[in-house]
């Protein structure tokens, strides 16, 4: 579970116009939790949450969060980007430990 | 129950403030003080502190949107809006969401650009108990403004403790 | 005075019912479990990007193709898209099992297919692979009602559904149906208590922070009342799950469902 990529699920428009607003919205499988919870035998329960986000679309930052024990678990995000020239548009989600899931979805300008 | 990958129980300093100043510094290609290490212990009024830095914090500009009651601390829908014009030389750089009566008070920081379109974020974000959360807007120019919402979060009849 | 005029025309309305078709009560107008959340939940559960339930949908979908169990026959192998193949399937459950004569749920069908078709070892009640399978095929009926038989070969399980219904159970000595007819609307504590309508199951729950089964909702029902918690999957639960299906009447499916 914790060395493979989390399960995400991204919702944004595959075409665009130039200059249009387009919003897009993500979800990833993640617990986040928080360190503060403890187990059935009293153990605090380790800190394990995603801790950065980051979407770029061609290669330029459009959004970027640094998230704590505060957000929710399964995190969701929604945002908004402005339509440039077709390409890629990679979401990155790193954890505390550093380990990444990479989604990419290709923009398409009309 | 999670795998127990991870030892650290509170997060390192170091790799805090370097992803942000990281993703900072690309957003606004200008520098970024180290202000994610701070750990500010569900006090809302230190964060905000070490935020502005000695800088005014203006009300106004920031509409921040959470249900006045909400049904369960563990997702309250957040919508957060700032009036910017978004261009080039004019734009929100960060939106800072804090909690003071949550354990750790910084909820998230949400890096924002010419290239948004709008200022407009929303998430789910956890409240420990009812309290009023701020969202603290960090503009290209420097200035500071804030939007507060008082959530009240109250508790199912019908738990089941997981 | 509405009021009561509203409940006499109601009974009548019911006693009238009872007598044509000899079967128990139902809520007059039903409503489903979603309208009893506030509006930000219910907002949630209507954004397929925003309800976290889909994570799962989307985990389901892709074992749909997997090959990965038993033999290296995937549910594709033999049932092909799954969205013009069930359509319309989890309308139809739990329902009697023509083989062996009991009553399945869809996990129940769902486990039959892996260890019977598959050859492969049936998934945990309650692990994330039945969960998404689950959530993925119940999608394939969204806005469609529920069609379940209740007679015949499902008869004694439906009365044994209705049984357990209306049977007051735990040290609180409470029936479902005292609660789920009798005081919905009403508060309790920070809930609004809503007719236990099925058709948003698997669901989010926010109390769990992570997908369920509605027989998970269940054991959390048992417990509210103090009773004994049945295992997942129990011959009782399962056919308390068909007497809820048929309770809600023409309600469509909006499983994936987000709930507090």
């Amino acid at each position: 579970m914790a060395d493979t990529p989390h399960p995400t699920r991204i919702s944004m428009p595959a075409t665009a116009k130039r200059g249009d607003i387009i919003d897009i919205k993500t979800l990833i499988q993640h617990e986040m939790e928080t360190g503060y919870r403890r187990d059935a035998n009293g153990r605090v329960i380790p800190r394990d949450i995603v801790a950065h986000f980051e979407v770029r679309y061609l290669d330029e930052i459009i959004f970027a969060a640094d998230t704590f024990a505060g957000v929710s678990a399964n995190p969701y995000f929604a945002f908004s980007t402005i339509v440039g020239d077709s390409g890629p548009v990679t979401f990155t989600w790193t954890d505390l430990a550093g380990r990444k899931t990479v989604e990419t979805r290709t923009l398409t300008v009309t | 129950m999670p795998q127990p990958s991870c030892t650290r129980i509170l997060p390192t300093l170091s790799r805090r403030s370097v992803v942000a100043g990281a993703t900072a510094a690309a957003l606004t290609r200008s520098a970024w003080p180290a202000a994610a290490a701070f750990e500010d212990d569900g006090n809302a009024t230190a964060a905000i502190a070490h935020i502005a830095a000695g800088r005014e914090i203006k009300p106004g500009r920031v509409k921040l949107v959470l249900p006045e009651l909400a049904e369960n601390g563990n997702v309250v829908a957040l919508s957060v809006e700032v009036e910017s014009a978004m261009t080039a030389t004019d734009f929100v750089k960060t939106i800072h969401i804090i909690a003071g009566q949550n354990p750790l008070a910084i909820i998230a920081r949400y890096h924002l650009g010419p290239r948004s379109g709008r200022a407009r974020v929303q998430s789910t974000i956890r409240l420990a108990t009812t309290q009023t959360v701020t969202a603290l807007a960090e503009m290209s120019d420097g200035t500071l403004w804030s939007g507060t919402m008082s959530v009240l979060v109250t508790l199912s009849a019908c738990l089941d403790g997981g | 005075m509405v009021g009561l005029v509203f409940a006499a025309s109601q009974a009548v309305g019911l006693c009238s019912l009872a007598a044509q078709t000899n079967l128990p009560s139902r809520p007059a107008i039903a409503k489903p479990g979603n309208v009893y959340q506030s509006p930000a939940t219910q907002a949630q559960q209507a954004d397929d990007g925003a309800n976290p339930a889909m994570l799962w949908v989307g985990q389901g979908e892709k074992l749909w193709s997997s090959t990965d169990a038993g033999d290296g026959k995937s549910c594709a192998g033999c049932h092909g898209d799954a969205v013009a193949s069930m359509k319309g399937v989890a309308t139809r459950y739990p329902q009697i099992d023509a083989k062996s004569g009991a009553l399945l749920n869809l996990e129940g069908r769902i486990n039959q297919c892996r260890t019977d078709r598959q050859h492969a070892t049936p998934y945990a009640y309650e692990s994330a692979p039945l969960l998404s399978l689950t959530a993925y095929i119940t999608l394939q009926s969204r806005g469609m009602p529920r069609d379940v038989k209740i007679d015949g070969a499902a008869a004694a399980q439906f009365e044994a559904g209705r049984s357990f219904f209306v049977t007051r159970q735990g040290q609180l000595n409470l029936a479902c149906t005292q609660c789920h007819d009798q005081s919905v609307g009403q508060k309790l504590r920070g809930d609004t208590i809503s007719q236990g309508q099925s058709g948003g199951w698997p669901a989010y729950r926010f109390e769990w922070q992570t997908m369920g089964s509605l027989h998970r909702r269940l054991r959390a029902c048992s417990l509210g009342v103090r009773a004994e918690q049945l295992p997942f999957g129990s011959p009782e639960y399962v056919a308390l799950e068909l007497y809820l299906a048929w309770r809600s009447q023409d309600l469509p499916l909006d499983a994936p469902g987000v709930r507090r």
